[in-house]
């Protein structure tokens, strides 16, 4: 198949979906006469906006009977999935991304009280010392794009990616920032980015959750589950962990001993008498109670296919450096691609172990986090490589980013001299990258001051981000809401700006 | 899709037609809750309202609307639409001027509705929630019984639900079977099955009195009080973690038992709410009324290294601002943190008075989680009790309760982390403990040292040697105490005394070892770390008898004693206690005004003349029977558990942008009824709404069910799917396996691998043994970052914050939980177990006798054909593969392909519609 080949018939597929989207309204609304979804109407229709327009703008028709049935966004966006890889922990954008020759002449010498007065850190005293960058840099490909020696695969893709350089947050630890950065508040409760995609466009392959999650580095990231959490939202909406070992998706699998044939055989009881039990009560929550259950059994033979990465051909294997049966962010990212190239919205992948403070060798700048830097840049480049060559980079946003950045200054913890290499949490400036989904190649937005501590130009925070991939997926950022706490809230609260400077 | 918004409008236009406009003569009086408020919320309020002024135009409070706006003149003249240029605005052509502005005109009837309401004088009207509740006349209506046996009804709620029935030309559906009705009341009111002996009474009895009669064991059983709790631990967000990052343990559980036990004893609901709110103020409070306000210490923690305790002590203040809206009173008051309430009468200034009712309360957000109730043995308890009492005789009762409390929470103590002027000493990542290296210096900021002359600490001290020298106001100051502090690995209470002070002072403390020998080439170690400082008088009555056996169990009590701690509430004592401020725009770091604890004035009416300025006087006006919210939030609450929707659908808003009730007369009688006839009786209140004929009708759609689909007319029975406690304990009790087991910390019944990986966090879930695996889900321990995912995939809240309603969502995931989980297959292969138990070898007795079980009543032939079916597909697979019957049955050493076919007949029956429907 031709990549146009490919275009014409995932058009056909929009057209398709859209169509079905209509259907589904039409026949949602007939049900609703009778009963379906008319819970929802009273509560999920009554809100009505503080917002910068009124309310009813922004509302998404939800049937709790078929919470996911697949819906078109209120415009047609440049990308139809998301692969969102957060490097949980901060990765220092001083050692990849921004290039500061300054910051090396400085390198041991006393922080400028300058940089200190007014502000906070997690583990800085006093005055630090300066440090310089631990790697070297050289311009890659036609966009001149300067990149470590860290990423020696990534430097060969740079022409492919938008890269924002100077994100800023105002949360400094490590929970509140992740929260921030994919719920849109730095405290618990709200829903997050994936779960506002679907609850705005449902699941568009029904035999896969619509919003998954990868997690990889041994521990989940340091918000927990809540920042793949449906907050507010319905819990339907949440997440679901997907997982290289043990179920791919909790309880898939059936039970030790019984046979696909029986286990079909038993759905099909279920739903025979349920069918009796409908003609009995004429409930219709019993027929969607039916079509969940036929639901479930299909979801039964594709989850664990899409997660069964050893179909994949060696070459692949080879391009992401996976190693299969284990879990590891290789794997998580081939799987990413399986998963979006299935019909799933958003992918959410969280990568734990960067937190480059250098109070051990396992997180100081000098060991650990190299052996970070290459278990990241050989299957992220494969990625953005296999995305394209398969013709679906172009409607693939993928995000890669931490939840703040690193202090130009070396950690002095609890008032001490670190024994490694590190750097403090850093709230003023930080790297996150776009790439695909319709957004520019090869391209560099924001800058940073002469040692990457403040960004000088082209600022943006989570919020930014959040408006910008909201609309590449075909959503007003302002406009889509959730009637709570009074108000019609959304991601971005009141803030967010689509960074159009990225956008081809 | 344009098309398609437009339909939407159109449906629910209709609505709002039909629910709110009836036909009006020119001449009524405009009625501006019920008229005119909704089309300004839907219309005007978000620009001009209280988060925006457009033009220095609000219509959010009459004198806004009627004050000069930036023209210079005011908008809306009492008396005279004419002239006002609110109304003029509504029909001019100039599209820069016409208002909803960039939207469509308003319906002509609508802005004929609004020149009318101008031209009587533009008044001003209360939301019905927010004006006290009164006494309602009930309605006289004859809805005929549907077995034609005369008028329907059994109580007042019947009056009220018959009245719109008749109205709406809708007949009652007749009483549900007695099976249904059984199960139907039972899973409400105590969230399982009854007892075989309650069943058996109410199915043969003939006695017409039987229902009532089930009804008052259900209410008097010991599982009413936990099924009432799961509800009320989502408003609670109770967790047994404290929620970011590490998301470390918290001990918390006996809350959970008070709030059962509380439920159980039927505590009045006015008792209840005070104990949890201001337990702690009563005088000489219990200590299960001081474990009542852990309450509010269920709001999350964080620990994360290198985080501001000041920031997540307001987060906390917040939380808990918060939750006493959304949770006890169905308000939307977070609104008001950043800006005056869009469309409710809350000013952004009341939200930080209410706040300063929490502001001075004790948690710092340090990771002891200090102030908590330290709980002791029995016999240390009594000699707590001997202690209070021998100090009350030697130096009176104040006295008394100050040893007391000192004793069972070591307040008031300075949190270590709360020093600073550090010299050679840190505090650990920035928001830990003081810690200190060789000849270290610290502040200990307003010590209390008025009559003082003893001191404690909680220190581990790792160096030999070391005495800690305290001055008085600085450095330099005279040292008042010098403390050796012995070399020990552990964390230990030390006492101290010294000579009496009097007075606040800063104390300056120098740590010094003169054996320490720095290591050359290393970095100097830390050699002491500190918990918590406090500085009293000590213990009175020094020439008394018993002293000696007085000072013993002081001693032993304080320092040698050690217990567990749950978290309370406790109030700054009054040399601490700090102002509270408007955050301007919501922001912490702008400080506007500072402010004192107030109710918001359009509710100040309900709040008693000499209520203190305290969590105690928020109490009161909380539970007096002028607050309008309180009993009607209770009785919705109430009434959605049993029907589903409450009778405002929106829970957690019954403000003005909430879902109008849809039975306001009956919500506002229940609401009397509870506070004045039933004195806050819970289950008085709940007896009514289950005796009534309304809850009792059989749920099947008859032909006119169509019309009212989401059964908003109470024309049918309610028929809703389970919470996911209900399923758990449903399926446990079916399957025999469940223990009724009561109390103590929560348990973790089987969950797959893998599920707990929060960082900086050995935790581990280690599944319960024996009769532990199988306790009601109530006791499961809920870790917030990561619950129970059986749970959560049936709808449970997260806890995190409060919650105020679940949404029911119908999705695969639920399926397959039911369908594949460990744990629901281990109960179906008991379930199957049971069946053959107790029906013999025949498997279609054993269905039959299962589907009773279940349900109460007798399979229906064909379905009985369905699963017989199944039960033979089963058997003819598992007599082919024996080997999959051991596979299936693992537990079991008699695994024949008999009870495997029958397992999987029992796990499709648990699986059914009518299973996990209620």
């Amino acid at each position: 198949m031709t990549t146009q080949d490919f275009i014409n018939q995932r058009l056909a597929e929009e057209a398709r979906l859209a169509q079905l989207q209509v259907q589904s309204r039409r026949h949602f609304l007939k049900e609703s006469a009778m009963g379906l979804g008319a819970l929802a109407m009273g509560s999920l229709l009554g809100g009505c906006g503080a917002g910068s327009r009124r309310a009813d703008s922004g509302l998404i028709a939800f049937d709790p009977a078929r919470p996911l049935l697949p819906k078109a966004p209120p415009f047609l966006g440049k990308a139809r999935s998301v692969i969102y890889l957060h490097m949980a922990g901060a990765p220092s954008p001083l050692e990849l991304f921004d290039y500061k020759p300054e910051l090396a002449k400085m390198d041991g010498q006393d922080c400028p009280p300058s940089l200190l007065a007014g502000k906070q850190f997690a583990f800085i005293r006093g005055v630090p010392k300066m440090l310089g960058p631990q790697a070297k840099f050289a311009q890659h490909g036609e966009s001149r794009t300067w990149i470590s020696e860290h990423l020696p695969h990534l430097s060969t893709v740079v022409d492919e990616i938008s890269f924002l350089k100077a994100v800023k947050t105002d949360q400094f630890n490590h929970a509140p920032a992740q929260l921030l950065v994919h719920t849109g508040s730095a405290r618990l409760g709200r829903p997050s980015m994936g779960s506002w995609i679907t609850y705005g466009l449902g699941t568009e392959n029904q035999n896969l959750p619509g919003f998954v999650v990868l997690t990889s580095g041994g521990n989940f990231p340091d918000a927990g589950k809540s920042v793949w959490g449906s907050g507010f939202l319905p819990s339907v909406y949440q997440g679901v962990q997907c997982r290289s070992e043990g179920d791919p998706v909790l309880f898939i699998k059936d039970p030790n001993g019984m046979s696909r044939d029986l286990r079909k055989a038993s759905i099909d009881a279920i739903n025979k008498a349920n069918q009796q039990s409908y003609d009995d009560y004429k409930d219709p929550e019993i027929l969607s109670r039916i079509s969940q259950y036929e639901m479930a059994y299909r979801m039964q033979i594709a989850a664990p296919e899409v997660m069964d990465i050893n179909d994949e051909p060696d070459y692949i294997h080879e391009m992401y450096g996976t190693k299969p049966g284990k879990s590891c962010l290789a794997n998580n990212v081939l799987l990413a691609r399986k998963l979006v190239e299935k019909g799933v919205r958003y992918v959410q992948l969280f990568d734990w172990g960067w937190d480059a403070h250098g109070d051990h060798a396992g997180n100081s700048l000098n060991i650990g986090m190299i052996n970070k830097y290459r278990s990241m840049d050989k299957c992220v480049t494969a990625l953005l490589l296999d995305l394209k060559q398969r013709g679906l980079l172009d409607e693939t946003l993928v995000v890669w980013g931490g939840e703040f950045g690193r202090t130009p200054m070396m950690e002095n913890r609890n008032g001490a001299v670190n024994p490694f290499k590190g750097r403090d949490h850093h709230t003023e400036a930080f790297t996150i990258w776009m790439a695909g989904g319709g957004v520019k190649k090869g391209y560099t937005y924001g800058e940073t001051d002469e040692i990457g501590y403040y960004g000088v130009s082209g600022r943006v925070e989570a919020f930014d981000i959040q408006a910008t991939i909201l609309n590449q997926m075909g959503f007003d950022h302002e406009a889509f809401t959730y009637p709570f706490q009074g108000r019609p809230f959304r991601l971005t609260d009141v803030s967010g700006r689509v960074i159009r400077e990225i956008i081809a | 899709m344009f098309a398609n918004k437009k339909a939407w409008l159109v449906v629910a236009g209709v609505a709002a037609i039909a629910g709110s406009f009836a036909f009006f003569s020119k001449d009524d009086a405009v009625d501006f809750s019920a008229e005119v408020k909704p089309i300004l919320n839907k219309n005007c309020l978000s620009c001009h309202g209280g988060v925006r002024a457009k033009g220095g135009f609000s219509l959010l409070f009459r004198e806004e609307a009627l004050a000069n706006t930036e023209s210079g003149k005011p908008a809306i003249i009492p008396g005279d639409p004419d002239h006002s240029e609110f109304i003029r605005r509504l029909t001019v052509k100039d599209p820069e001027q016409r208002m909803p502005y960039k939207h469509e005109p308003l319906p002509a009837e609508e802005i004929a509705l609004l020149k009318r309401w101008v031209k009587q004088g533009a008044k001003w009207g209360d939301h019905w929630a927010y004006l006290p509740v009164k006494q309602q006349t009930i309605p006289k209506v004859n809805v005929e019984s549907p077995d034609k046996n005369g008028p329907w009804g059994v109580n007042e709620i019947d009056a009220f639900i018959g009245e719109k029935l008749a109205a709406n030309n809708l007949q009652p559906n007749k009483e549900a079977d007695k099976a249904t009705l059984l199960r139907r009341v039972s899973l409400d009111l105590i969230g399982t099955y009854p007892t075989n002996e309650q069943s058996k009474h109410f199915l043969e009895s003939k006695d017409p009195n039987a229902y009532e009669q089930l009804v008052d064991s259900l209410l008097a059983s010991e599982r009413f009080g936990e099924k009432w709790t799961s509800m009320w631990l989502d408003l609670a967000r109770y967790a047994d973690t404290k929620g970011y990052e590490s998301d470390q343990g918290r001990n918390v559980w006996a809350y959970r038992d008070w709030v059962i036990r509380a439920f159980n004893n039927n505590m009045p609901y006015d008792q209840f709410i005070n104990e949890q709110i201001a337990g702690d103020l009563l005088p000489d409070p219990t200590d299960a009324q001081l474990i009542a306000t852990t309450f509010h210490r269920n709001a999350p923690n964080n620990d994360e290294g290198g985080t501001d305790n000041e920031e997540f002590r307001n987060s906390g203040n917040l939380d808990r601002v918060n939750t006493t809206w959304e949770g006890l009173l169905s308000s939307t008051f977070a609104c008001v943190q950043c800006h005056s309430h869009p469309y409710d009468p809350f000013r952004h200034d009341e939200y930080y008075q209410f706040l300063a009712y929490f502001d001075n309360n004790r948690d710092e957000d340090v990771s002891s989680e200090a102030p908590y109730l330290r709980q002791f043995s029995d016999s240390d308890r009594n000699s707590l009790t001997m202690l209070t009492q021998w100090v009350q005789q030697q130096a009176g009762t104040t006295e008394a309760k100050r040893v007391k409390t000192l004793v069972q929470t070591f307040q008031p103590a300075i949190n270590s982390f709360r020093a600073d002027s550090l010299k050679n000493a840190t505090i650990i990542n920035n928001n830990g403990n003081l810690a200190m290296f060789n000849d270290g210096w610290a502040r200990l900021p307003k010590a209390n040292l008025e009559k003082a002359d003893e001191g404690m600490m909680q220190v581990v001290c790792y160096q030999s040697g070391a005495v800690i020298d305290l001055h008085l106001d600085s450095m330099n100051g005279p040292v008042f105490a010098r403390v050796p502090v012995a070399k020990e690995d552990k964390w230990k209470r030390q006492l101290f005394n010294f000579p009496q002070q009097s007075g606040i002072h800063d104390v300056f403390m120098h740590f010094k070892s003169s054996a320490f020998k720095p290591e050359p080439g290393k970095n100097p170690p830390l050699l002491v770390f500190f918990d918590f400082f406090s500085f009293q008088p000590s213990l009175p009555g020094k020439n008394a008898p018993g002293y000696q056996q007085a000072k013993s169990d002081y001693t032993r009590l304080l320092v040698n004693t050690n217990t567990s701690g749950i978290p309370i509430m406790q109030e700054n004592p009054a040399a601490w206690q700090h102002s509270t401020y408007v955050w301007e725009r919501g922001n912490r770091h702008l400080k506007g005004k500072d402010v004192t604890p107030a109710v918001p004035a359009v509710l100040r009416f309900a709040q008693p003349a000499n209520a203190p300025a305290n969590r105690l006087g928020l109490a009161q006006w909380l539970t007096d029977k002028r607050n309008p919210l309180l009993s009607r939030t209770l009785v919705n609450r109430f009434w959605e558990q049993l029907f589903g929707t409450g009778i405002v659908e929106t829970l957690e808003d019954m403000g003005t942008q909430g879902v109008s009730p849809t039975h306001q007369a009956l919500l506002d009688q229940l609401s009397y009824r509870f506070m004045n006839d039933y004195k806050w009786n819970m289950k008085q209140l709940l007896k009514e709404m289950v005796m009534s004929a309304t809850y009792r009708q059989d749920a099947r759609w008859n032909d006119k069910a169509a019309e009212d689909a989401a059964n908003k007319l109470y024309a049918r029975g309610p028929r809703v799917r389970l919470s996911a406690e209900q399923i758990r304990d449903q399926a446990l009790a079916a399957s025999g396996l469940i223990s009724y087991k009561m109390y103590g910390p929560g348990v973790m019944p089987y969950q797959p691998d893998g599920i707990w990986l929060s960082p900086y966090n050995g935790a581990r879930w280690h599944q319960s043994q024996g009769e532990d695996q199988y306790r009601r889900a109530v006791y499961t321990y809920w870790k917030r970052s990561s619950p129970y995912p059986s749970s959560i995939g049936f709808d449970a809240a997260q806890r995190n914050v409060c919650s105020a309603r679940r949404i029911r969502t119908n999705t695969p995931l639920q399926a397959l939980t039911t369908l594949n989980d460990s744990a629901f297959i281990d109960m179906s292969r008991h379930f199957a177990q049971r069946m053959t138990t107790e029906a013999g070898s025949d498997p279609a007795k054993q269905i039959s006798r299962g589907y009773e079980l279940l349900l109460y009543k007798t399979i229906a032939p064909k379905t009985l054909q369905v699963f017989t079916d199944l039960y033979r597909q089963s058997l003819t697979e598992f007599k082919s593969h024996p080997d999959k019957a051991i596979a299936f049955l693992p537990a079991n050493n008699n695994a024949n392909p008999e009870l495997a076919a029958l397992t999987v007949v029992a796990n499709a029956m648990m699986n059914l519609d009518e299973v996990i429907t209620k």
